[in-house]
């Protein structure tokens, strides 16, 4: 996998030229003169066909979401036929039920410490590893480093999940801060593969000068190398949250106290009791989506850019 | 992959010579903080992940149940896996759903990203309403999928007059397991379109004008300029969706939780219950290890095979 990276990677920039940090200066930069001559053309040719196409596709993604919306809503004598009906009468009890049940503030709470602490952690250390990595590959040892993290990428989760249970819980890990530990730990893998594409892409020149004014290489790592690395560093910071945030493998095999558990575990602990009322079940549903939806309805363009970004280095 | 980004024409490429003395020059002035950089992330690597590898792979040489004492066995769970029907059963679903879900789910992401590229309106807000999906938890969103097939297509189909798919396709042994693949293309799918598009706008507008002027329509001008050009994207799509279908869980533990019976349950599944419910940590660690080799060798294979389709401008 690491070789078909390279293979984007390489087939990208040869045809954008390289981006330089220095260039990536607003969102959509690997096709923005593209995209500013097409959309140039685009307002007047633009296909209705077209447009309405894609309208129409778009429907398989909003579909389940009205679902979702008009089901958390409804009594539950209403819920028979098909279910795409809008509610006959307005329950917003469903909620207040949902959040009391499984005690929604406290879940949210564990997924947003969880997430903000993997995120935070992930975006100051593995950049740093990335870098020592980066600016030393000519060395047998840091050569061997960046193999031996990026060869994880091939390793299935289940190989190591039971032994590292039995780990985590002897160390007493077994909680969020083992969670934020494990996200920051094996998104190493893949995080030292595109953070270290990218520094090799900043011009040595740089660090050779702040050098020669006498600043040792912790100052210039933070000081200069770091801040060049927020258009990667905002890649990293958005697939680790998504992760992090939505991820329940990782949860169910270590969080044994109640107590502890993020928003996806709840709703799988809560499935007995949901079973016999959906309209909860589906508030609560909602309420576990609706934290990350209503940021990426904000950070959206942020979001894409972002994504796109990790995708071509 | 190290091969791929030594071609890459970077900012330091010209003087890459004179520059690598320099370098090392640099480095052995302060080699001590490169070191302290890498350091906690090996050791943190090495503990939570090296080493649960290992551990599981000398427990595959036991018959521990996950507690008390064991004995070494020698190969024997490796012998009892060959003729373990629950085991085959488990790879042949994950190997037929995973093979389905990436053929399916590359097909419709490079379709709609195609759609999304070309000239329509309201561009931006579709492209980031197509990626919502990879914004949620799949368990979450999966257990709405649940209902939706539980409940709400029976109704429909029965509603249509369409006799087999009156009643819920996931109490239906021979279908339960396209639940799972809508699923999970639903949800894949908005993250492979984002790097597809990031692939077609790095393809050169000229290129599409000068086919035009030679008479070549829409469908000639994709299959032979536009998917040689993004057949990286196209290689690292493939390779990367069947590796993350082939370790399938949160899907199926919202669509079909392994049913009916054990129709649906992937190898994941199948290591998560043996190894934490039943007493199986040996045998199934030993089922893991034989899952990594799959693993590596689908993708191997698979890189092989498609690499060999790639041109570059």
């Amino acid at each position: 996998m690491s070789a078909a990276d390279a293979t984007a990677q390489t087939a990208a920039a040869r045809t954008t030229g390289t981006s330089t940090p220095g260039d990536d200066t607003g969102p959509d930069l690997p096709g923005r003169p593209l995209s500013r001559r097409r959309s140039h053309r685009s307002t007047s040719g633009a296909s209705w066909r077209l447009t309405a196409l894609a309208v129409v596709l778009s429907l398989t993604v909003l579909v389940p979401l009205y679902f979702t919306v008009v089901t958390a809503l409804k009594t539950p004598d209403q819920l028979g036929g098909t279910g795409f009906a809008l509610p006959t009468e307005v329950r917003w009890q469903n909620f207040a039920d949902a959040w009391t049940l499984t005690n929604f503030p406290r879940a949210a709470l564990n997924s947003a410490l969880v997430t903000v602490g993997a995120v935070a952690l992930t975006l100051l250390t593995n950049s740093m590893v990335a870098y020592a990595i980066a600016r030393n590959m000519h060395r047998r040892l840091f050569k061997g480093l960046f193999y031996y993290f990026v060869a994880a990428l091939f390793v299935p989760f289940p190989i190591i999940m039971l032994p590292v249970v039995k780990q985590t819980a002897a160390l007493g890990l077994d909680n969020r801060a083992g969670l934020v530990l494990l996200y920051v730990v094996y998104g190493l893998a893949f995080n030292i593969f595109i953070f270290t594409a990218y520094i090799r892409s900043i011009p040595e020149e740089l660090e050779e000068a702040a050098i020669t004014d006498g600043a040792g290489t912790w100052t210039v790592f933070w000081r200069i190398i770091f801040p060049l690395l927020a258009p990667m560093n905002a890649t990293v910071g958005i697939l680790t949250c998504l992760w992090a945030w939505n991820d329940f493998l990782l949860p169910l095999v270590m969080i044994s106290d109640p107590a502890l558990a993020t928003l996806p575990l709840v709703q799988y602990v809560f499935q007995g009791q949901f079973s016999t009322n959906y309209p909860v079940a589906f508030a609560s549903y909602l309420m576990a989506m609706a934290p990350l939806l209503v940021v990426y309805v904000f950070a959206q363009r942020w979001v894409i850019s972002g994504v796109t970004r990790g995708a071509v280095k | 992959m190290a091969g791929a980004t030594r071609t890459r024409p970077t900012a330091t490429r010209p003087g890459a010579a004179p520059n690598d003395g320099r370098r090392r020059l640099l480095s052995e002035r302060t080699p001590r903080a490169f070191y302290w950089m890498v350091a906690p992330a090996v050791v943190l690597f090495a503990v939570f992940h090296t080493l649960p590898a290992i551990r599981g792979l000398l427990y595959s040489f036991t018959d521990s149940p996950g507690y008390g004492p064991w004995e070494f066995v020698g190969l024997s769970n490796y012998v009892a896996l060959l003729s373990d029907d629950r085991v085959r059963a488990a790879y042949l679903f994950t190997f037929q759903f995973a093979l389905v879900a990436t053929v399916l789910v590359n097909v419709i992401a490079l379709g709609v990203a195609v759609l999304l590229n070309s000239r329509i309106r309201a561009k931006n807000a579709l492209r980031g309403l197509f990626f919502v999906p990879n914004i949620l938890a799949v368990l979450v969103i999966g257990y709405v999928f649940n209902y939706l097939f539980a409940n709400s297509l029976p109704a429909i189909a029965s509603a249509l007059g369409v006799e087999r798919l009156s009643t819920s396709i996931l109490a239906d042994e021979s279908l339960a397991w396209v639940g799972v693949v809508v699923l999970a293309v639903w949800q894949a799918a908005a993250f492979n379109i984002i790097i597809y598009l990031a692939g077609l706008q790095t393809v050169p507008e000229e290129i599409y004008e000068a086919a035009a002027i030679d008479g070549a329509r829409p469908w000639r001008r994709f299959w032979s300029i536009t998917f040689p050009l993004i057949a990286g994207f196209f290689t690292i799509n493939m390779v990367l969706s069947l590796k993350n279908f082939l370790q399938v869980f949160d899907h199926i533990i919202a669509i079909t939780n392994g049913g009916p019976g054990t129709s649906t349950e992937s190898i994941s599944v199948l290591i998560y219950r043996g190894g934490f419910q039943g007493g199986e940590y040996g045998y199934q660690t030993a089922n893991a290890v034989v899952f990594l080799v799959v693993i590596v060798l689908f993708s191997v294979v698979q890189l092989r095979v498609l690499q060999r389709r790639e041109v570059s401008l």
